[in-house]
């Protein structure tokens, strides 16, 4: 990439360009997307100029649009819907869960269905509780629906792609802060850490390290929207108590990515898996499942998971601070850990 | 935007709501309908069936009526009670009856079952009112690329309480697309009746969207077809319609739930367009023909091997 990398939102924006001009047959709906607003976030900013035809901006009906996508996708066309807020997605979810995702299988044979959910999700921007939840949990585990969260390392334009090629639908997590931080470029991160991948393809689980082989005190595993918080994590970790940690960064979060992760974490001492879902049925808790079954006996001490609080996310700077997970939380998470305390329940 | 839609509420004016007899193949395909869905309920009480499902008897005539005024172009949204619909868009009562036992030859390998069809340009589902915002995205589809053709989608009058029924109608008419949907109004859902759930009326509710109306009591394939073929025209070229069909839940609402009294059955008996039409000539025959063949086809299809499901 040459000169400085582009804002995550900007490289999302030219994702959904790109996706249009290769697609003749991809639509792309949501509330507010049209130009000149071009969506709450901006992500869709410029597409209804350049696909008039193919950029719908619709009533606020997010069953509705949702609904409207997976009829195009079962006939045969593809769609990424954007819902303002992920939250929102609730309204949809009928749609998701009893549609569009029983579709792929239901009708006895696989029928494909090319539809990606966008939810801007996440919290620090004080929008209060019913917009700034990371609503990830809810969708794990219901057959025939994938889901990604977007993430520094891993270009919009590749997972976007592998997103519509899969045949089911997809929801797709946008961490609302990660929009305004830049792209990572050219494998190194800061001074300190560099990063790769753990696989070939274009959704392969980023890994940030400082070095990329041999073993780490801990490994941290976090989906885009924590990666920043993990790496400030880290940095502290290793300049002020001189703790070696290793961050995995996964695109796809369901299914889970098996064969990485228990990699990944064969070569540390300890595991964290860190989220912004409030407790309770986590994506972490999943995860660390099914790392404990195949490395029960090698670990060092259970997967800690590292989450938000069991509450609402309050409005107030001060308040919402103390809900969701920051990078000093992963660290005290980490310490804890590393002298052999339980998680705090 | 959408003024220049009609909006038409009509009565097909027919005093006993009957019209003349039906023509042979109507009449035919109604009756194995009829004969399919009383086999049904008898699988049912004999233990031989897995499950649920939810006859459409006395509503027969709907998809019968409809089926010539579609093309093969066209999309059919069915519901939780829709065999009627399929078999009238099919004639395929075998692929149907293996799909419910779950046998060799199941449309959809036995994993839909009764309410999950998918066949061609024919799909059910089995939440309510989940298939409207689908069957306008499809219409959307269908504007775009196939221009003239449309997507009809079968409800109930118990559908209305759905909020995605109206999420949908407000897109089919901001946007003209060629939807078309088909209320079969029996006056009850489930248990509950059409007044202790619907405030208004279906009429009013589609003005308020711009979107065309009618209202049809007719029974008669033939005049139900000349009263609504015209408006269905215009639904292709974007002019969506909801199409109100008066009519009888004659069964339960699945298998032995029904809590209506003798007098509302008595009633609901009287106005079926099997007792209504019985005395036609030919009728008799018709019907004992349609019983055979559903005998024979429920004999058939029971022996057959169980649906093999591969997911591959």
């Amino acid at each position: 990439m040459n000169g400085r990398p582009v804002r995550v939102v900007e490289n999302l924006n030219h994702a959904l360009h790109e996706s249009m001009l290769a697609d003749s047959r991809l639509y792309v709906l949501g509330e507010d997307i049209a130009d000149p607003y071009g969506g709450a976030f901006k992500a869709t900013r410029g597409l209804s100029q350049a696909n008039p035809d193919r950029v719908i901006t619709t009533p606020i009906s997010e069953n509705g649009i949702v609904g409207v996508a997976a009829g195009l996708a079962m006939a045969g066309d593809a769609a990424i819907v954007e819902i303002m807020f992920g939250d929102f997605a609730g309204l949809a979810f009928d749609q998701l869960l009893n549609f569009a995702s029983k579709s792929v299988s239901m009708y006895g044979r696989p029928h494909p269905m090319r539809l990606v959910v966008r939810c801007p999700s996440g919290g620090s921007r004080g929008y209060g509780p019913t917009h700034s939840q990371t609503l990830l949990k809810h969708f794990i585990g219901i057959p025939g629906l994938s889901l990604f969260e977007m993430s520094p390392f891993h270009d919009n334009r590749a997972v976007l792609a592998h997103m519509l090629g899969l045949g089911e639908p997809c929801v797709f997590i946008e961490d609302k802060v990660l929009y305004t931080r830049r792209m990572a470029g050219d494998g190194q991160v800061d001074d300190l850490f560099d990063y790769g991948f753990l696989g070939a393809g274009d959704t392969a689980p980023a890994h940030v390290y400082t070095e990329a082989h041999g073993d780490v005190d801990c490994l941290i595993i976090a989906p885009g929207g924590m990666a920043e918080r993990a790496l400030a994590a880290m940095r502290d970790l290793l300049l002020r108590h001189e703790i070696s940690c290793r961050l995995v960064v996964p695109s796809r979060l369901y299914p889970v990515e098996t064969d990485a992760l228990l990699d990944a974490a064969r070569h540390a001492a300890h595991v964290c898996v860190v989220e912004e879902s409030t407790a309770g049925g986590t994506w972490g808790a999943e995860v660390a499942h099914v790392l404990h079954e195949r490395l029960w006996g090698r670990l060092r001490r259970p997967v800690r998971l590292v989450h938000s609080a069991d509450s609402v996310i309050p409005t107030a700077v001060h308040l919402e601070r103390e809900i969701l997970v920051q990078a000093d939380t992963i660290v005290e998470a980490v310490l804890a850990d590393l002298r052999g305390e339980g998680s705090p329940v | 935007m959408t003024n220049d839609l009609a909006t038409t509420i009509a009565t097909v004016p027919d005093g006993t709501g009957s019209g003349s007899p039906p023509a042979d193949a109507d009449l035919a395909t109604m009756l194995l309908i009829r004969h399919f869905e009383l086999a049904l309920l008898d699988l049912f009480a004999r233990g031989e069936l897995h499950g649920t499902t939810h006859t459409c008897l006395g509503q027969e005539h709907v998809p019968v009526a409809l089926a010539p005024l579609l093309g093969e172009r066209d999309y059919v949204f069915s519901n939780h009670r829709g065999h009627g619909h399929y078999i009238a868009r099919f004639g395929d009562p075998a692929g149907l009856l293996a799909e419910i036992m779950g046998r060799e030859g199941a449309v959809c390998n036995g994993v839909g079952g009764s309410q999950h069809i998918f066949r061609d340009r024919y799909l059910s589902t089995g939440v309510q009112g989940e298939s409207l915002p689908v069957a306008a995205g499809v219409a959307l589809h269908l504007k775009r690329h196939e221009p003239g053709a449309l997507a009809l989608t079968y409800i109930g009058d118990g559908t209305w309480g759905e909020g995605a029924v109206y999420e949908a109608l407000n897109m089919a008419a901001l946007w003209r697309l060629p939807l078309l949907v088909v209320v079969e109004h029996n006056g009850i859902a489930q248990s509950t009746a059409t007044d202790a759930n619907m405030a208004g009326t279906i009429g009013a509710r589609a003005a308020a969207f711009g979107i065309a109306h009618m209202r049809v009591e007719s029974i008669s394939p033939a005049e139900i077809r000349t009263v609504a073929g015209p408006l269905v025209d215009k639904v292709r070229h974007g002019a969506p319609l909801v199409l109100e069909f008066v009519t009888n839940r004659l069964g339960p609402h699945s298998k032995g739930d029904d809590t209506r009294t003798d007098a509302e059955l008595r009633r609901v008996r009287a106005a079926d367009w099997h007792a209504v039409y019985r005395e036609a000539p030919g009728f008799a025959e018709a019907d004992s023909l349609a019983a055979a063949q559903v005998a024979q086809l429920v004999d058939e299809v029971s022996a057959r091997q169980p649906a093999v499901w591969s997911t591959a």
